[in-house]
Parts: structure tokens; sequence; C-alpha cells
């Protein structure tokens, strides 16, 4: 693995119409580290994945990639230098199947005339027919998305950021509205992504937080309130105040 | 698993019966013009208006495909297209024009009739050229590729969707319409282009004429339905496809969304000019009325009711309503206008998908 950091945001404001959604944000993401982000609403948490991933420009401040700085690219080519995004709500083609959502997600050239031209090679299925068998979808391969339930469609969507092998992962509320033991598989999932890549997880469900037993960074008001152990951030006098003792 | 049955299953019974029908449906209309031959008391004899016709509904049928690759699969849900055909008909129109050389009834050897009338002394440059066929083909294509080159790139790359783009589309073929109105365009004005005389050496006018131009608009057809469904059948499709649901997470799949929708609109505007330019030796006349915004909208119309996203369904929807229309028009003039609008709240309401799902929902 790569020494130094991954993901680098140093002094991130963004303002919308007067109100300021990050507020001189800084954040360092370690090469294979797994992070949890947390926070009250409003704190702050999509508006840096969205910084991260060019749907929105930072007003002021640094956003780096590796090396690569971030402010100026457009979505598609920053999910191309290998940054893969799981949203809230999970979005899945419907129309497409479970094999086709993971074949369209493949690392593979992405303009229309390598597209027509794509033939499904045997290195690729089996790529696929991995990632079936590691979201355990394997059996719902012919199966639209649309009829899929809804923890399903959250491990399709982490099945698609894996086709796209990513460096970095984004992933928001991956376990709102699942069962329990959804959840816990989830939690297995993103511990075992995590090492080859670096993953960054924002939740509210801090149950899920501690199973992922990783470094916790608290954001309030758009800028960092606390960063630790979970035990640290939730004994942290100020966390408690604003977030865990309300 | 093997690759193909993880991708489609195989075809139904049903869905070959479609495609039995389908061929039956093409090789019965590749006998029209033949048919046409056979003396008028002979019954199986098919008269000079039906081939005109249906010779007319084939290149309506094409414009409709190219609609439901532009709407049915990337979305863009365009209110313009008539824009693309009009201009490809305009360019075949060009062509048609100087091949009347000195036979015009002001016997100019070079200039139509119209600049005579308007007292050109010479031909503008953007007549250049349309003397060759073969540039004129490419002018076909060109033109209402460029365009939509343009308009898509400047709508897309700003992220105009939905009603937005609909609404451009729309002023953009009503701003054609005006602008071609006005004489010193060069395009004929108000009347637009007649008299046409030949195409490739060939009379037009003559039955020999009227079954040849048939015979390519109906080969077109096949040509480009295979080519849709083709591409439908690629993963090039499926991106259309997804960025029809979710472009934006199209977007952060890595895939520029831009590039992929421009793409489609641009082959599906070239496609709508090849239409637009086997119906003007057809209907032997091109004028500014083709580009008028109720066009376009009657082609959205026969796209919804033969069943969006679905290539056979706007085919169909072409055929169908345009049937209908020639039929009522005749029958009940009035009425028509009332029944179309109607048509196409009935079947949004009604048949989401279509005269197709009619047939397809009774398989699934």
């Amino acid at each position: 693995m790569r020494k130094g950091r991954r993901l680098y945001l140093d002094g991130v404001s963004v303002v919308f119409d007067g109100f300021r959604a990050l507020n001189n944000l800084s954040l360092i993401v370690d090469p294979g580290e797994l992070r949890a982000v947390i926070g009250p609403n409003g704190a702050g948490k999509t508006t840096m994945m969205d910084c991260i991933t060019g749907k929105t420009r930072p007003t002021a401040g640094t956003v780096e990639f590796g090396e690569q700085d971030l402010t100026r690219l457009d979505e598609a080519t920053i999910a191309n230098l290998g940054i893969g995004r799981k949203f809230q709500k999970p979005t899945v083609f419907d129309a497409l199947t479970v094999f086709e959502n993971l074949e369209l997600a493949l690392k593979a050239p992405r303009g229309p005339i390598a597209c027509l031209r794509w033939a499904l090679g045997g290195e690729a299925r089996t790529r696929i027919e991995r990632t079936m068998s590691e979201i355990g979808l394997t059996e719902r391969a012919q199966d639209r998305a649309a009829i899929l339930s809804h923890g399903q469609r959250q491990w399709l969507e982490i099945g698609m950021l894996l086709m796209q092998d990513p460096d970095l992962l984004l992933v928001d509320e991956p376990v709102a509205g699942m069962t329990d033991a959804e959840t816990e598989h989830t939690a297995k999932l993103l511990a075992g992504i995590a090492g080859e890549r670096s993953v960054v997880v924002v939740e509210h469900d801090l149950e899920f937080v501690r199973a992922l037993g990783c470094k916790v960074t608290v954001l309030s008001e758009g800028s960092v309130l606390s960063e630790g152990t979970i035990d640290h951030v939730q004994n942290d006098a100020r966390v408690i105040e604003v977030y865990l003792g309300r | 698993m093997s690759v193909t049955a993880l991708r489609a299953p195989a075809p139904s019974r049903l869905r070959l019966g479609l495609r039995a029908v389908l061929v039956a449906a093409v090789l019965v209309l590749a006998a029209f013009p033949l048919l046409n031959t056979l003396p008028e008391a002979h019954p199986l004899h098919v008269s000079d208006f039906l081939v005109s016709v249906t010779g007319k509904w084939i290149c309506y049928a094409i414009l409709a495909l190219s609609l439901d690759l532009a709407w049915g699969y990337a979305g863009i849900l365009s209110l313009g297209h008539g824009a693309f055909f009009a201009l490809g008909g305009y360019a075949m129109g060009m062509h048609l024009m100087r091949l009347i050389g000195p036979r015009g009834v002001y016997g100019h050897p070079v200039l139509p009739d119209f600049m005579v009338f308007l007292g050109y002394r010479e031909l503008p440059w953007y007549w250049l050229g349309f003397d060759n066929f073969a540039f004129a083909m490419l002018m076909v294509l060109a033109v209402p590729g460029l365009l939509a080159f343009l308009l898509g790139w400047l709508c897309f790359r700003s992220r105009i969707t939905g009603v937005y783009l609909s609404i451009i589309t729309q002023a953009m073929t009503y701003a054609l319409m005006l602008a071609f109105f006005r004489n010193d365009m060069g395009f004929g004005g108000n009347n637009g282009f007649t008299d046409f005389k030949e195409l490739l050496g060939m009379p037009l006018n003559t039955s020999f004429a009227r079954g040849a131009l048939f015979y390519a608009s109906l080969i077109s057809l096949v040509g480009c339905y295979l080519l849709c469904r083709w591409i439908a059948g690629t993963k090039y499709g499926r991106v259309l496809t997804a960025i029809r649901d979710a472009e934006n997470r199209v977007r952060f799949l890595g895939y520029s969304v831009t590039q992929h929708k421009l793409f489609a609109f641009v082959l599906s505007a070239m496609m709508a000019g090849w239409a637009g330019a086997l119906y003007v030796p057809q209907v032997g006349i091109i004028n500014p009325g083709e580009f008028s915004p109720g066009n376009s909208i009657e082609a959205v119309v026969w796209v919804a009711v033969g069943g969006r996203g679905t290539l056979v369904g706007a085919i169909l929807g072409a055929f169908s309503v345009n049937g209908l229309k020639t039929w009522l028009t005749s029958a009940a003039p009035d009425l028509w206008l009332f029944v179309l609008g109607g048509l196409f709240v009935l079947v949004t309401l009604f048949l989401p998908r279509g005269l197709i799902g009619l047939f397809q929902g009774r398989a699934k």
C-alpha cells in the first residue's frame, strides 16, 4: 500500500446563499483506512461527500485525492480516478438485472463507442460472479433490480462500488432501514473491503459504528468537533452536548 | 452458468410469434408495389394511393424509431424531432431542385424558379454541391446531425433535462419554421420546393419511381430497426437506459452522461433526417409547414401510443395512428385533433406501455 494520505481535506468551506454548510473542515484519511463520520442532521456530512465527488464545488479550501486536486473536476472524472460513492437512498438501475447493474459498474472504458463494442470476457464474468457471491446475490443474477428487497438493493449498490475497483469508497448511511441481520452482514462486508481500499462511512447508528471498530470523526455545524476511538468521542463533553446528549 | 443465460432468457413463444408477425408484415408491405402493377380489375390489385400512402407511413415509422431511441432509451423527450426530419427533407429537396435544371417555368439553366422570381443573380454558396447526389445525401445526415450536436452539447453539458429540454427542442423547431418562411433565407419561403422532375436519372411520378422509393424506404426502415435493436442489446443500450432512469447515478459510475446522450441524440437526428429525405420525393413537396411544432408532437404521440422504449412499438404506433388519421381526416375531418388528443390521454392513463404492452402484458 502506498504511503501517505489517500484523502486530504484542508480548510474546506461551502457557502450556500450565506449558509455555511461546511466551515473550515479538515480531514485526512490514510490508504486502507476505515473511517466513520457521524454528526447530527445538518452537520455537513453529505455536503462533505458532495465536495469530494465533484457534485458541489467548495467555496474555499483544498480537496486532494492522493496528489490530485479534485476541486475542478466533474463527477465522472473523479469516479474514474478511483472514488466510488454509495448514496443514502440506494440507487440501482431498476430496469436492468443484478448482473447487468454490476456489468455497468465494472471498471472498463466508458465512452459510447467502447460500450457499443463491449463484449463480456471470461475475466470480467468471473469478477462479476465473485462480487455477486460476496454480496450474496448470486441467486438473483437474472432478476431485475426493481424486485429486490431494500437490503438487497443496498448490497447491490455496494457491489457496484466494488466493481468500479475504487481506492476510496464513500458510503452514506448504509444500514438505514435494514434489519439487524442485514446490518451485521453489511458491517462485515465493509470491514472486509477496508484494508485493500480506504472506506469512509457516514452513519447515524452508533451501534453499527461500534461494530465497525474504527476511528470516528464527529462533525458539527460544518467542521470537525472531535476525532478518535468510539469510546473517546462518546466521552467528549462537546460531543455529548451537541449530539449524543440530545 | 453461461453468459447468454445470465443476460436474456431464451425468446418466449410469444416473442417468436411477434417476430414472425413482423417479418410477415414486412413481406406484405414489400409486395405492395408489385401488386400495384396488376390490372386494376384484379382482386389483389393495390392502388397507387395505397402505395404512396404506405410509403409515407414507412418514413414516419423511421422518424418514430429515431424518436424512440432518444426518448424511449436515453430519456430525451424531444418535441422538435420534426425539425430534423424537415432538414433532411430540405437537403433532399435542394438536390431535387438542382436536378430540374433548365426544365423550370423560367427555363434558367441553373437557378430554381423561385430564385429567378426573387431576382437572384447566382446560386447562394450554400446551394453549391447539391447537384451531386452523394454530397446531398451526406448533407441529409450531416445537417440534422450537426444541429443535434450543437443543441445537445449546449443542453446536456448544462444538465438541462426533462420538460425544460422538451421546451427548448420545441422552440428550436418553431424558430426554424419562422426562419424557413422567410424568402431571403434562399429556401423558397412559404412555398418551399416542389415540381420535382427526377432523381438518379429516374423520372418521378411514374409507378417505377414510386416503387423504387417505396423499397428504399422499406429497406431503410428495416435497417434502422436492426441498428436500433443492436444498439439496445449492447452495453451502450443499457447505459442509455440507466441514464433515462437515474442520470446522476450514472455520472458517479464514471460515465460522461453528456457524451452518451449526445451520441444517441445525434444518431437519432440523422435517422430522422434520412426519413425526411425519403419522404420528400414521395410526397413531391417540402415547405416550412414540416417544421410546425404540431408535427413533432404528433410523432411523440405515435411513439407513446405504440409503446416507448420497445422500438417495435414506435413502428406500430406510427402505422396505426397514421392509418387512423388517413381514414378519419376523410371520414370526419373536424374530429381528428380531438381524437389525437384523446388518444394521447387515454393511452397515457390506461396503456402506459402502449399498444405493445397489450401483447407483453399477457406474456408476464
